[in-house]
Formats: structure tokens, C-alpha cells, sequence
């Protein structure tokens, strides 16, 4: 199972392991981190799950839709490393993942 | 004695509840009852991606099984609440088994309205509220086969697209004169009738039924008109009505719901209540609220921990919604009751994507937004932070929607 570390704002980590197939926004919900909410249950719709891709793991998560691309750019402080939590899903070549959470979600 | 929260209903609000009463330190006892017997699930998929297939039961849980033992959580489900004794704060189960609480949220929800129709015992005739109804659905379902569903709002909708998606012809009977008339404005009951027409959706509005037909299993809807429209499944979506009794038989203040104050206390401050089953004041709308929806049983289950943990916030989120059909994702932000002006901001007569934005009195007070996530989110916060809009930006497509609000 991959395993994936989350890092809070104030740098506050947390390492969770994870089915592969599964969303990291459903890890982080099924591990109590409060940084990620999932209100919609992971159908693109509230991004309440946002979160930064840590750069050196980037290129193993697969990019984003043009939905969730509209739903990044208005976000509080998007980055280009900015994603959907609910939509990145969960692969063993992402064992280790690092994601960083914003402050807030609203 | 040591202190013991009890949630009554193992809804999205409990299981939100839970989680946050946790996540605010509270050190005693959590146990949730619930009289279905599933733990908390997402209830928006059981007219989409679960209806379809696309997602399987343990896809629905809010959160893995495992949580609640980890986060120490006690679930009794299959457990139904007979009464509060709030003299002796205890409650009283079916069995005759009493649990004592120090503090106790009541999140049962809603259930559907049920309208006694002629026919509407009959095998294959359905309600779309809970996992059981929707797996019972199953066994009537498949390519070819035909359903009528009774109600043109989102419910009805919703399954309407999903059958489509499987292959079944559909029917949706619509008593008013254009579907979702409660909710929005007739621009985007016309677009989405137009857009169910073109996915081979026969609706009928201004349509009353007379009796659902057949003999041990449905075979047809009769309406006002005289005409049979055949049916292998008949779907009963025409809203549905808060569970307050065991509330309102504890003698706690009802008013189309439990009414809570915006720490989501009842009259009694070692009850709570939170989620569709409560009617609240809404400080931006400046109206008491029934909600039902994701997002107010979740934000007003935060606050209601909150309020139990001694941290007394106020409630004051912007109520939204989302709805997906086809290809349509609409989200909605705010409420759009009392909109005096609609201004639509793309095409909503020939394309999938545009976004309807209602007024009151000049004031944006909420959008429809189909396949348009950057109005959904811009105007989402603009409501919420109280930015102004201009009218003829909102209107104006070329125009970059966040440049249409000022602070």
C-alpha cells in the first residue's frame, strides 16, 4: 500500500498508507486530517480537497481535467502544483508522495 | 458519571459530528445509533454513480469502516431511538435498552414524502432515499426495459440521466408546468428539459397521475388524462420531510424542523441538532432555513461539535448544491427564493454550459452554474465575503467572471 505524507501548513506531517485506486482526498478523510474535507465525496464539485502536489512527485500523478484545471483557478492561493485532492488517485509509483495542505479551504 | 455523546441517526451529519468532536479534543464517550443498517454513506450517488454501477457499496462509505474503531467510536446500527427521557438524559431504544447521555445530537434527516397513489404497493414501484431502496431497484432495471419516474426535480432528474445511461426508456411525470420549478428560474427548466429530450427523455409536464397499474407488479402509470404510459419500475421523487418526532416528542420547539440556534442547540442546550432535520436562521439570507444537503449537514455538524466542546461559533456558511446529469455538472451557490431578475451568462438555448444568475432587488443572491465551475466558485465567495456584482459583467461572457465583482 502507497504511502503518503501529509504535510500541513505549518509543517505538521502525518503519514497515512492507502489502497491504491483510492483518492488521496479518501485517505486523508478516512485518517481524520482535518486539512482536507471532500464535502462532494469526490465528484469535482465543492473543492473542499485542495491540496499542492509536492514538485518532485508531480510527474507521477496524472494531470488534471478541464474541470477541475477551472475549479484550480479559483481556489484560495492556487500554485501550479495546485490539484483536486479527490481526483488524484493512488498509484504504487506514488509510494511516499509528499502533499502539502493550504491554510484553509474556504 | 463520565461524559457520553450520543448521535441519534447514522447520517452524513453524524458521521461529520463524530469526526469533529474528535478533531476538537472531546475526551468521552461517542456512540452513533442509527436505524439503517450501514454505516454513514453518501447519499447523492445512490441516483447516479452507484445507481449505474459505477461505484460499489463500501465506495459509498463517508468513512472506511476501520475509522470509527480508531477514533474510538461506538456504532449501533440497525438500532432504532424510541424516545429522549431528558429528565433522566438517557434515551430509550425499540428493545426497551436505555443509554444515559451528557450531551446528545439529534441528525436523522429526511425521509421521502409518500404520496398514496392507487398502485403504489406494487412490486417495482420505488422511493430514492436510502441504500436499500436503490439496491431493491436493481432487480427491475436493465437495457430495454422501461420507468416512468413521478417528479421533475433533481431526484427525478437524476435518475432520469442514469436509467438513460443504462438503457432504459424513461418517462418523467411533472405535476407543475415546467420541471425544478421550485428551485430555479424557467430558463434553466428549459434548458434542462431541452437537454433531457435530446438524451430521449419523454417529459410531461402539467402532468397528474390517476393510479399506478398492474396486477402484482407495476406494468403502466395512468394519468389525469386518461393516457397508460407502460413501466417496468415506477420512481417516487417528489421531495421529502424532516424526521423530527422523537424530537417533537421530547417536547423540543419544532418549526418545519428542530429549530436550533446558530450553535446549533435546541431549546434544550444539552441537545443538538444539525443537518436536513433542523430549521435554522441564516444570517446572510436573514431567514430561517430547512436545508437539505451535503453541505449544511456537514458545516452545521462541525458547529455543533464545536458548540459541545464549549467553543461556541456561529453558523453562517452559504448554503450550495451540486447536481450531475450527462454531461451536465451543475453547481449551485446560494439560494435563489425571492429572485426578482435571472441574467444569463452564455448560451443556455443551444449549448451545455452557461450560468443563470439570480437577483433580488439588484443584490446577486445565487447562481446556477451547469458546467461552468469558475462562475460556481467566484460567486460562491463573493456571497459569502458580500463582494457586489456588476449586471452587465455578469452578463457579458467575454468578460473574465471575476472581474464582474467588487469588494
Amino acid at each position: 500500500m502507497p504511502l503518503i505524507i501529509f504535510k500541513s501548513h505549518d509543517g505538521e506531517t502525518k503519514e497515512v498508507h492507502a489502497e491504491a485506486g483510492t483518492s488521496v482526498m479518501q485517505a486523508a478523510v478516512d485518517s481524520g486530517i482535518d486539512g482536507i474535507l471532500g464535502e462532494c465525496g469526490g465528484s469535482c464539485s465543492c473543492a473542499t480537497c485542495h491540496c499542492y502536489i509536492d514538485p518532485a512527485w508531480v510527474a507521477k500523478v496524472s494531470p488534471a481535467d478541464s474541470t477541475e484545471v477551472d475549479m484550480l483557478e479559483c481556489v484560495l492561493e492556487p500554485k501550479e502544483t495546485s490539484r483536486l485532492s479527490c481526483q488524484v488517485i493512488l498509484t504504487d509509483e506514488m509510494d511516499g508522495i509528499i502533499i502539502d495542505m493550504p491554510e484553509s479551504q474556504y | 458519571m463520565s461524559e457520553h455523546c450520543i448521535i441519534i441517526g447514522a447520517s452524513h451529519a453524524a458521521a461529520q459530528l463524530a469526526t469533529s468532536l474528535r478533531q476538537e479534543g472531546w475526551e468521552g464517550k461517542i456512540s452513533i445509533v442509527g436505524d439503517e443498517p450501514y454505516m454513514p454513506y453518501h447519499r447523492p450517488p445512490l441516483s447516479k454513480a452507484f445507481f449505474v454501477g459505477e461505484k460499489t457499496e463500501d465506495e459509498l462509505l463517508i468513512r472506511a469502516a476501520n475509522f470509527y474503531e480508531k477514533n474510538n467510536i461506538d456504532l449501533l446500527l440497525g438500532c432504532r431511538v424510541d424516545r429522549i427521557d431528558r429528565d433522566a438524559k438517557k434515551i430509550i431504544l425499540q428493545d426497551d435498552a436505555e443509554i444515559a447521555y451528557t450531551k446528545l445530537a439529534i441528525t436523522t434527516g429526511a425521509r421521502v414524502r409518500k404520496i398514496p397513489f392507487k398502485g403504489s404497493e406494487l412490486a417495482g414501484v420505488f422511493y430514492m432515499r436510502d441504500l436499500n431502496d436503490v439496491k431493491q431497484t436493481h432487480k427491475f432495471t436493465g437495457k430495454g426495459k422501461s420507468a416512468v419516474i413521478i417528479g421533475g426535480g433533481y431526484i427525478g432528474l437524476e435518475t432520469a440521466a442514469s436509467l438513460r445511461k443504462i438503457g432504459m426508456s424513461v418517462t418523467v411525470i411533472e405535476a407543475m408546468s415546467r420541471v425544478l420549478q421550485r428551485v430555479t428560474a424557467p430558463e434553466v427548466s428549459a434548458f434542462y428539459t431541452r437537454v433531457h429530450t435530446e438524451e430521449g427523455v419523454d417529459i410531461r409536464t402539467d402532468a397528474g397521475v390517476d393510479a399506478i397499474t398492474g396486477e402484482q407488479h407495476v406494468d403502466g402509470v395512468r394519468l389525469s388524462d386518461g393516457t397508460t404510459i407502460p413501466a417496468d419500475l415506477v420512481i417516487i421523487g417528489v421531495g421529502v420531510i424532516p424526521n423530527i418526532e422523537i424530537a417533537e416528542a421530547a417536547g423540543l420547539t419544532i418549526d418545519n424542523g428542530i429549530v436550533v440556534d446558530e450553535h446549533a442547540r435546541t431549546n434544550d442546550h444539552d441537545i443538538l441538532a444539525a443537518g436536513d432535520c433542523t430549521n435554522h436562521y441564516n444570517p446572510i439570507y436573514q431567514r430561517k432555513l430547512r436545508l437539505e444537503s451535503v453541505q449544511n449537514a456537514t458545516d452545521q455538524a462541525k458547529i455543533a461539535a464545536k458548540t459541545i466542546c464549549g467553543k461556541l461559533e456561529t453558523y453562517n456558511t452559504l448554503p450550495w448544491f451540486w447536481s450531475d446529469q450527462y454531461d451536465l455538472k451543475l453547481q449551485i451557490a446560494g439560494l435563489s427564493q425571492g429572485f426578482d431578475q435571472v441574467i444569463i451568462r452564455g448560451d443556455s438555448e443551444n449549448s451545455r454550459s452557461f450560468a443563470a444568475f439570480y437577483l433580488c432587488e439588484g443584490r446577486l443572491i445565487a447562481v446556477d452554474a451547469i458546467n461552468r465551475p469558475k462562475e460556481f466558485m467566484t460567486t460562491k465567495r463573493a456571497l459569502s465575503t458580500g463582494q457586489t456584482a456588476d449586471p452587465i459583467k455578469l452578463a457579458d461572457d467575454a468578460i473574465d467572471i471575476k472581474d464582474a465583482f467588487t469588494n
